[in-house]
């Protein structure tokens, strides 16, 4: 056991754990910011998609011992507050985006980097931006509205 | 077309004037209220033990809904109150609903789920409002002095014959001291606001945000997390175990064993699954270790069998076979699908001497508590389970298995703990839908379909219900479908829309093939054999000659059947499930020899459609489940184990592989039917009938992309 200061949703945080524990399980069982999902644990579904320094990544393949030093955003922190959410989030609303809704808070994180580094994209890159990130629902063709929408925000 | 109803106060609505101002409205839809059962004066004590939900009309008239219904994911949170709303008739923006919150302990167990909910609570959702809109009308009546009769209600506004108004909420607290009204006038379909117009899903909010809903956010002091570890095969039991290196790991409080299965306790979720790892265990054979070759030959052997069980048979279809010019006979086969909702299985348990609490993601609530209450041998009023909102259900969340395991380990480890599967788990740990041989057999005479024998072959368990009564029953004179099972240590189950999600591709790949060699269009082939139907003439069967001909118009319309296009290859489809009737285009392009989904266009009939954008997203995303299954589902079995567990191993479709989905809804004022199923079953047949436009070959086996080479699973690009 170490402990490890981070930074997250702004706000500077001591954790303890082993070095190995990834991130999702420090967001979710020590910080309680359950917003992060659990979905498969090897980087292969998307659910569990935060910000580091302002880019996607799976936080179920990310140690504590890496983040020292980096600014960790997860959904909770992604809009100012809930009155004021982020254009992605609108866009959500707007499209009517989820059914059972468990994977889209990660859908919600890769959409929201990957316009920050591509505000104007086109609908074959928002295709290959979320192909990562599996929505068993099958929202895809909303998801796919949303990011457009969001870009023209 | 009024349609006049009556029935007893004392049977599903009782009020009370709240405290703070204002009525509390207790419905209890499913069964009659008990005698004594009376709402509360404070919404923070609402029981669910009497009432499946309250409404609560505020001194500002606005309204409230509570419900402990909770969400798999399609939309009856919304569309359930929107009914009542329509009814009460108030703006649908006055309108909000609430879960009942986890912590009050007193969840109604009668909570109804699944796809049949909006067909079972069409009419009482609407008579719950239109009793609640008369008794407010009443309430302004007697203010007024005058007769209700001569009273109207909208927009949450009563107003009389002098063109005086008054607000719900001015009447609220008279209306909680009256009479229930026996009777009340449900509206004209003509003159819905609510229905019929999109409302968003009404906990966006919570789930855009990140918001605790789901069973694995549920968190309780001093809640311990608990992985379990199960052979790895089916037909496998425990032999012995080294624990001594796992329990090192920090933060590991216990490892215990129960039954042939082993618990790690720990003190947070990745403790107890790094330790599980850690775990050395000896397995031993039980049973059979089955692989899929050897399925593939037990199903064959059923389906050459002469002593099936008959599900149906009219006619002769012995004469019809000896007597035709020329019979077609095709095997289809598919395999084990594991459901893999996004949300792994997980259950939260504290077993006490008082009293056993269950928190988590579950559709049967009620069967579930009485199983755990026969497993820990307990009274089944010390049961006390409540339901999260759930990560898909996709009929995985049917069965409590995970349920016991969590009741069974806070009951031996006296702590409270929540179980939590690994995807590896999830993927492994059994309850799929089950693979399954059909052969269908059609005799062909003078131009017309004169016989027809499909036989099923499947693991463990067949067809159920009225399934052998669907579509081409009553439109084939000689009609028999017969089924078998083989017996397999690999437990299976319901996967949405079960049996008809790949009976449906047998069956459309098949009338394909008839409609060539009969040398017709495919959709005029459908048409004709609907023309045979004799419709009320079989109460067994529950499709609509007419609606689901109207349906196959509407979908071959929109979706362009009939016409060409340069690169673009259709499939039709057209299937009846789940009291809905669904046609289905499929337009692909081949890409480098590999079918590109381009469009799916779809026609439904579900009657009147409650919420059009909460019935298209089930729609569109039934489709591309269907699609994406039919494409990738791929499960085979080895020695007793499945061959994949993660999702580097089993595919998913994605978003780079998805069509466009058109959705189309027949237009008409019958009972609204459900929707999260009946649109997965016709789209693998359209598919399939669409690669065969485009290659020339026609597929028999799911998944696919096992037909495409060079695309297997080595290919998946993340």
């Amino acid at each position: 056991m170490a402990t490890y200061t981070l930074k997250v949703n702004g706000k500077k945080v001591n954790v303890e754990a082993d070095d190995d524990t990834p991130l999702l399980w420090i967001l979710r069982d020590e910080l309680n910011l359950v917003g992060t999902k659990f979905g498969c644990g090897i980087g292969q579904c998307g659910a569990c998609t935060v910000h580091v320094d302002g880019e996607a990544n799976r936080s179920c393949l990310l140690k504590a011992s890496e983040l020292v030093d980096h600014e960790i955003t997860t959904i909770e922190g992604l809009a100012e507050d809930d009155d004021n959410l982020h254009p992605v989030q609108q866009a959500w609303k707007e499209v009517d985006v989820p059914q059972c809704g468990y994977c889209q808070a990660g859908q919600i994180m890769t959409a929201s980097a990957f316009l920050k580094e591509n505000p104007a994209p086109s609908n074959e890159e928002i295709r290959k931006a979320m192909h990562g990130n599996i929505c068993r629902c099958a929202a895809y063709n909303r998801i796919e509205k949303a990011v457009a929408l969001a870009s023209k925000k | 077309m009024k349609d006049k109803i009556v029935f007893s106060r004392r049977n599903f609505l009782r009020t009370s004037a709240l405290a703070s101002g204002g009525i509390l409205i207790g419905v209890n839809f499913l069964n009659a209220c008990a005698e004594a059962a009376q709402p509360p004066v404070d919404v923070a004590n609402l029981d669910f033990k009497d009432f499946n939900a309250f409404i609560k009309i505020a001194e500002n008239g606005y309204v409230t809904i509570f419900s402990p219904n909770p969400e798999i994911g399609q939309g009856v949170k919304t569309s359930m109150p929107m009914i009542i709303a329509e009814e009460l008739d108030v703006p649908w923006d006055h309108v909000t609903v609430e879960q009942a919150p986890l912590n009050t302990e007193k969840y109604s167990r009668q909570v109804a789920g699944g796809s049949q909910s909006i067909r079972a609570g069409w009419d009482s959702l609407r008579q719950t409002g239109a009793t609640s809109k008369q008794l407010l009308i009443n309430a302004a009546a007697e203010r007024w002095g005058v007769s209700a009769q001569t009273c109207t209600a909208s927009e949450g506004i009563i107003t009389n014959e002098e063109g005086e108004t008054l607000g719900y909420g001015e009447v609220v607290n008279d209306a909680a001291k009256m009479e229930v009204p026996e009777n009340a006038v449900l509206k004209d379909p003509k003159d819905y606001k609510i229905i019929g117009k999109n409302a968003v899903n009404v906990d966006i909010d919570a789930i855009i945000t990140g918001k605790p809903l789901y069973g694995l956010d549920f968190k309780e002091e001093g809640m311990k997390y608990a992985t379990v570890m199960r052979a790895p095969a089916f037909g496998e039991k425990l032999k012995s175990y080294d624990d001594s290196e796992a329990k090192t790991v920090n933060g590991v409080e216990e490892i215990l064993q129960f039954g042939d299965k082993i618990a790690v306790i720990a003190t947070n979720t990745w403790a107890a699954m790094k330790a599980k790892r850690k775990i050395k265990v000896q397995w031993e054979p039980s049973g059979n270790l089955e692989g899929s070759a050897l399925h593939s030959q037990k199903l064959d052997a059923i389906l050459d069998r002469k002593d099936l069980k008959v599900e149906r048979e009219d006619g002769d279809v012995n004469k019809a076979f000896a007597d035709a010019d020329q019979v077609i006979e095709r095997t289809y086969e598919s395999p084990f699908l594991p459901h893999n909702c996004m949300e792994p299985m997980n259950f939260y348990a504290n077993v006490t001497a008082d009293k056993v609490y269950l928190v988590g993601p579950i559709q049967t609530p009620a069967g579930t508590a009485s199983q755990v209450a026969k497993l820990l041998e307990r009274d089944e009023k010390d049961i006390d389970l409540q339901m999260t909102r759930m990560g898909g259900g996709f009929g995985r969340r049917l069965y409590g298995d995970f349920v016991l395991e969590a009741a069974e380990i806070s009951n031996l480890a006296k702590k409270p703990v929540k179980v939590v599967y690994s995807r590896e788990d999830d993927m492994t740990a059994g309850t799929y839908r089950p693979s399954i041989k059909y052969r269908i057999k059609a005799a062909l005479k003078d131009d017309k379909v004169t016989g027809y024998n499909l036989k099923e072959a499947a693991i463990n368990s067949n067809m159920y219900g009225l399934i052998p009564n669907f579509f081409p029953a009553g439109a084939i004179a000689n009609y028999k479908v017969e089924t078998g099972n083989y017996k397999s240590d690999i437990s299976t189950g319901a996967w949405r829309a079960p049996y008809t999600n790949f009976l449906a591709f047998a069956e459309q790949s098949f009338f394909d093939e008839i409609a060539g060699e009969l040398q017709i269009d495919p959709v005029q082939l459908r048409l004709d054999l609907l023309d045979n139907v004799d419709e009320g003439a079989d109460e067994r069967i529950e499709y609509s000659a007419s609606r689901m001909k109207d349906t196959i118009r509407l979908a071959a319309e929109k979706g362009n059947w009939g016409s060409a296009e340069p690169g673009i290859h259709k499939g039709f489809s057209a299937y009846y499930s789940h009291n809905s009737h669904v046609a289905e285009v499929v337009s692909i392009g081949m890409q480098n020899g590999f079918p590109k989904v381009k469009n799916v266009t779809v026609a439904v009939d579900c009657g009147i459609v409650v919420n059009p954008t909460g019935a298209r997203n089930q729609v569109e995303g039934g489709v591309i489940d269907g699609i994406g299954h039919a494409m990738y589902g791929y499960f085979p079995f080895e020695d007793g184990r499945p061959k994949a567990e993660n999702f580097d191993s089993y595919r998913l479709i994605r978003m780079q592989e998805t069509p466009v989905v058109d959705v189309h809804f027949v237009e008409n004022t019958l009972s609204p039917t459900g929707l999260g199923e009946p649109g997965l079953p016709p789209a693998g047949g359209a598919l399939a009938n669409a690669i065969k436009a485009a290659t020339g070959q026609r597929l028999y086996q799911q998944p696919f992309i096992n037909s495409f080479e060079k695309q297997k699973l080595q290919d998946i690009k993340v």
